[in-house]
């Protein structure tokens, strides 16, 4: 089911992961947790069950001892651990605009808050499924200084910018995970991406399906270099 | 090759749409899965999962009939709906393009799996194009059922490019919710997650609309 070329992406990008796991700000992620909400556990619940099958798959390792077809693997640790990495950057990008009050328009701000309460639902879920394969969740440390000195108009079109580019970097895994529970996990999260690039695109003006009629994927290889002034 | 003699009658209802059985027990055991806790049901779902013969195509299949309803829906309000705005109209105009190109490329994938693509079902939306606001509400219905159908069908596909293609599908049609939803004043999304929906519900959702 790979291809070699995806697979080389992937290992590279691996790479990259890891050094943002050497972050020490990722041991402040309790901080984040304590306000977990009931869509995270409920989605906790539904990963513990997920691992329930034939053992508790109690290594550090992290990948699932079991002999499933499609179970739990180390990549997918690798994936989750991306993708809440890409969430918790969302996370504190709309945290930082809504703290400096950078949006005036009372619909606007609060379509802000709102995609922030998803991305920080995200985080959750995302953190408890990274503690569930056994692996230590990513906490990356981000900035958003240029984005923010640039004004309203900056702040819209790089939060455009980034939703497009998280919709496609689920996308862009979709096809690499091998649980079913983890896959149908994304794809949940995967869609409402989708729905926040759409309102971003038409608040800055733009269509609201970029690639027309198939929404095109984005490697890990292809998406961590653009996120890259974002992390401190 | 999709279409399988079905031993017990009751089940028929759920192949009319080109569904086997096995989708449908498959469908329903994830989503028990989803409620009652997966190690429950994980036998269950892999004697499913290998069951299945021509799963995918199956599950194409049942996209395409929500393509095709979703096309019709859009072609015959554009014509009929005699108060659209600009916006509404310029939107309904790229969402039903969207969906036309979605048929065209579900067809020509299930025939490339050696499929037979089901027909264009009959439609009937009632009272939908009365005027813009009974419109849009259906299409909200329409787009917000699209995405859950092809996020509940998605991780039973066995071929990775089906998989990419449905995901770049779902994606366009979460697209065309959020827009949507933006024109009737409601909130992008109903929380950080979208829900998924077994064939049964999204079949018994969109009934009413198709006329046999």
């Amino acid at each position: 089911m790979t291809d070699t070329a995806t697979e080389a992406a992937g290992r590279h990008a691996g790479g990259a992961m890891r050094e943002l796991a050497d972050d020490p700000s990722s041991r402040k992620r309790f901080l984040r947790m304590m306000g977990g909400a009931g869509a995270a556990s409920a989605f906790a619940i539904f990963m513990a069950a997920c691992g329930d099958d034939e053992d508790e798959g109690s290594g550090g390792s992290g990948a699932a001892t079991t002999t499933e077809k499609k179970a739990a693997t180390g990549r997918d640790l690798e994936i989750v651990q991306y993708a809440l990495t890409l969430e918790h950057l969302e996370t504190d990008f709309y945290n930082a605009v809504i703290d400096a009050g950078i949006i005036k328009d009372k619909a606007l701000g609060d379509t802000a808050k709102m995609i922030r309460d998803n991305e920080q639902e995200h985080v959750d879920a995302l953190t408890a499924t990274v503690e569930q394969l056994g692996g230590k969740p990513m906490r990356p440390k981000t900035t958003f200084d240029a984005v923010l000195e640039g004004g309203p108009d900056m702040v819209l079109q790089t939060a455009a910018t980034v939703e497009n580019l998280g919709a496609a970097a689920y996308l862009g895994q979709a096809g690499r995970i091998e649980s079913k529970e983890i896959l149908a996990a994304a794809l949940a999260i995967h869609s409402v991406e989708g729905r926040h690039a759409a309102a971003l695109n038409t608040v800055v003006g733009k269509t609201i399906v970029p690639d027309g009629a198939f929404a095109k994927p984005a490697s890990m290889a292809e998406v961590l270099p653009k996120v890259k002034p974002f992390l401190a | 090759m999709s279409h399988e003699q079905l031993v017990a009658p009751e089940l028929a209802a759920i192949d009319v749409q080109g569904i086997s059985r096995q989708s449908f027990i498959m469908r329903g055991a994830v989503a028990a899965g989803a409620v009652y806790g997966l190690g429950a049901v994980g036998p269950f779902v892999r004697q499913a999962i290998a069951q299945e013969g021509g799963g995918d195509v199956d599950i194409l299949n049942f996209a395409l009939t929500l393509e095709y309803l979703e096309a019709a829906f859009y072609n015959q309000g554009l014509k009929r709906v005699g108060d659209l705005s600009g916006d509404a109209k310029s939107l309904a105009t790229e969402i039903r393009d969207n969906e036309i190109e979605h048929v065209a490329a579900l067809a020509k994938t299930i025939e490339s799996l050696g499929g037979m693509p089901v027909k264009a079902p009959g439609v009937d939306f009632g009272n939908a194009f009365a005027n813009q606001k009974s419109f849009l509400k259906l299409a909200q219905t329409f787009e917000d059922t699209g995405v859950s159908a092809y996020n509940g069908a998605a991780p039973a596909i066995e071929s990775t490019e089906v998989l990419a293609a449905a995901g770049s599908i779902v994606q366009v049609e979460a697209r065309h919710a959020a827009a949507i939803r933006l024109l009737n004043g409601q909130p992008i999304s109903d929380g950080g997650f979208d829900k998924s929906l077994e064939m049964q519900a999204v079949l018994d959702a969109v009934k009413p609309f198709v006329k046999s």
